[in-house]
């Protein structure tokens, strides 16, 4: 029993230690400290469904990140663990209840997500959102919507790989279920189609890069007059690119993508990929805060309404090195 | 019943001495989980009061969070006082809410038939992870570790079989919406959920014979058996009783949300154990009380939520959850101690 006596309140303590640190260290770390501009005292949270494991999301947190430091906003970024709608919306409902001067969101699934940001809304919070969500942000009371229309896009990269002779081609979805990404295989399919070609969709786990290889290799045996695969993001591009290399068919399929990566950048330069989409998301980390901090002091909100396009903008051969320079440094 | 009740008509014993109230508290086992409420409360109003904690947006939204994990933690409270652990419990929830789903949206059965049809489908589950256990004898931990894995695998790979996707939205909740997704102000039906079956489950093991059963079959299951005590069908029918749980709040979380996706309800089967273990029920069983689950699940609620408001990064909320799980296991068996001395 002494024993037992002597180690309990060292225990305690520390524990008690653990909880405190935790919570003072990451207060500090999370909100974002302005060596730039003045604290203007004007909040602003920020909520996406961004996984922590996908480098698109980082950028976008570097955006965010930027924009605090050069408008003295103080802003906090929230993201569920998983793509988890129920985690999102309750991180929505916090974000909401701390009364912040605006909210950044965006909006991967309308139906599960409606109710919270409708909520934000009638709290008189103005909401602007990014990403996803470029077809239903209207009907939600959102001001704006910074990002890229996905199908809109989709068409262009389907016209792009008509033009270079794809008939055959796999659309490699790594989130179904992602309304945003559902629309871009729509549009490259209806170009495809145009050209008189057809498109399959093939779903991967974008959280399992081993698997995705896996499945898109057997879809490629599987089908040999396959000539064209469409990738949706990074997490399937990389895997993609290896599955192509290991089969040896990088010369007679081929590759493009949304989004960029580092291994993406250096497989246009080298010519192993046709094209990536890039819709330039450090804009939509940058940008809303931007517009929320000016709507705070004096009403401005830009858009009319409607959406504000960051994309597509297409990263080739020619303007790679550019671009992988500054992928380097989290800003494409 | 308390020991010194008497019949009608006799005198009162008096070699049994009458515990005063305060002693009577302080053996309670929620004692130390109210005890965190408290403290939990004060820290966040202190510093995220002017935040928003303290305001009816931001009680309603830690509420709803406790209450929905509450749901859970109630019947499994009740489950592990009786000695065994109920892992499946989260795949459960992702098992029914996406077979309301698949009848609904997918072979467009009505929705009350495609809810009665998914509680019906959780109680067979319960109904054989407690025969398992019950049959082989094996620690629950392991049997229902298996079905944790085996029942989610169903349900991805027979909802990607059926539609080739992963979530199903837009159902039409508008007959059922009042019921599980209500809303008086800003404070959800599921509140109401929660403390209904809160008030129930107490009730039962306090004031009925079969709660006695549970304590039983938790503290000495062989001893409780040689005096009568139906140890198998209280264990299995305490399984079905939190697989029915987890269906409920599949069908609390559908009707809210409008949709199902394959991977709702992952790891709540240990936020669910981690919620009773912090209201003072014991791991080993036979000892623990459902009120505390209760304050369990209002802790976890104010934290997980209370960070957010706070401006703290939602991904430091894990390493709380530990700090905070050793010091409630330490706090309540400092209490636990003190109560036994002090008894003297």
């Amino acid at each position: 029993m002494p024993a037992r006596k002597r180690l309990f309140w060292p225990a305690m303590i520390i524990a008690l230690v653990m909880v405190v640190a935790a919570g003072c260290g990451s207060s500090k770390k999370s909100t974002s400290s302005s060596s730039g501009a003045k604290k203007t005292g004007i909040r602003i949270a920020v909520v996406t469904h961004g996984q922590a494991s996908d480098p698109f999301w980082s950028v976008v947190k570097n955006g965010v990140d930027q924009a605090a430091k050069d408008t003295g906003a103080t802003v906090t970024y929230q993201a569920p663990g998983t793509f988890d709608m129920v985690a999102m919306s309750r991180l929505i409902d916090a974000a909401v209840a701390s009364k912040p001067d605006g909210l950044v969101v965006s909006i991967p699934d309308a139906n599960a997500l409606g109710p919270s940001i409708k909520k934000a809304v009638a709290a008189g919070i103005p909401v602007v959102s990014i990403n996803s969500g470029s077809d239903v942000f209207q009907s939600l009371g959102v001001l704006t919507h910074v990002g890229q229309t996905e199908f809109e896009a989709g068409l262009g990269g389907g016209e792009r790989m008509g033009a270079a002779g794809v008939r055959n081609a796999l659309c490699v979805n790594q989130e179904v279920g992602n309304a945003a990404l559902d629309l871009r295989c729509k549009g490259f399919t209806q170009s495809i189609q145009k050209a008189g070609g057809k498109v399959k969709v093939l779903s991967v786990n974008l959280a399992n890069p081993t698997d995705t290889k896996q499945r898109i290799t057997n879809a490629i045996r599987a089908d040999s007059s396959i000539d064209g695969v469409f990738t949706l993001g990074p997490t399937g591009a990389s895997p993609a690119l290896s599955a192509l290399q290991a089969a040896n068919l990088l010369s007679k399929i081929k590759l493009a993508t949304f989004d960029l990566s580092p291994d993406v950048l250096q497989a246009i330069s080298d010519g192993k990929m046709l094209f990536a989409i890039d819709q330039q998301q450090y804009l939509q980390g940058y940008l809303p805060i931007v517009f929320l901090s000016l709507y705070k002091q004096f009403g401005l909100m830009p858009g009319g309404g409607n959406a504000i396009l960051t994309g597509p903008a297409f990263v080739t051969k020619d303007n790679a090195a550019q671009v992988i320079d500054l992928s380097k440094k989290g800003i494409r | 019943m308390a020991v010194t009740d008497v019949a009608p008509g006799m005198r009162a014993d008096e070699r049994m001495r009458r515990a005063g109230l305060l002693r009577r508290l302080l053996n309670r086992p929620e004692l130390g989980a109210a005890g965190g409420v408290v403290i939990v409360w004060v820290i966040f109003a202190v510093i995220a009061g002017d935040r928003g904690f303290l305001g009816t947006s931001g009680t309603a939204s830690y509420l709803e969070v406790a209450s929905e994990l509450g749901i859970l933690a109630v019947p499994v409270s009740l489950l592990m006082i009786a000695g065994e652990f109920d892992l499946s419990i989260g795949s459960i929830v992702g098992a029914s809410g996406m077979a309301i789903a698949l009848l609904d949206v997918q072979y467009h059965w009505p929705l009350w038939a495609a809810i009665l049809a998914a509680v019906a489908f959780s109680l067979l589950i319960g109904f054989l992870n407690g025969l398992v256990v019950v049959k082989t004898r094996l620690p629950s931990f392991i049997v229902t570790l298996a079905s944790l894995f085996i029942f989610r695998g169903v349900t991805i790979a027979v909802t990607r079989r059926i539609t080739g996707r992963t979530e199903l939205g837009g159902i039409d909740i508008s007959s059922v919406r009042v019921l599980f997704a209500g809303h008086v102000d800003a404070y959800s039906a599921s509140i109401l959920w929660w403390l209904g079956i809160a008030v129930l489950a107490t009730w039962v093991l306090l004031r009925t014979r079969v709660g006695n059963w549970i304590f039983g079959s938790g503290g000495a299951a062989e001893a409780a058996r040689n005096i009568g005590v139906p140890v198998n069908r209280v264990k299995i029918g305490l399984f079905m009783t939190t697989a029915f749980a987890g269906c409920l709040l599949a069908i609390i979380d559908l009707v809210k949300f409008a949709s199902a996706d394959v991977l709702r309800g992952t790891q709540l089967e240990f936020q669910a154990i981690i919620a009773v273990v912090i209201g003072g029920t014991l791991l080993t069983g036979g000892y623990g009380s459902a009120v505390g689950a209760v304050f369990g699940a209002l802790i976890f609620g104010m934290v997980q939520q209370g960070i957010v408001i706070t401006g703290v990064d939602a991904d430091w909320f894990q390493v709380f959850l530990g700090g905070m799980l050793i010091l409630a296991v330490l706090v309540n068996s400092y209490i636990r101690r003190k109560a036994a001395e002090a008894r003297r």
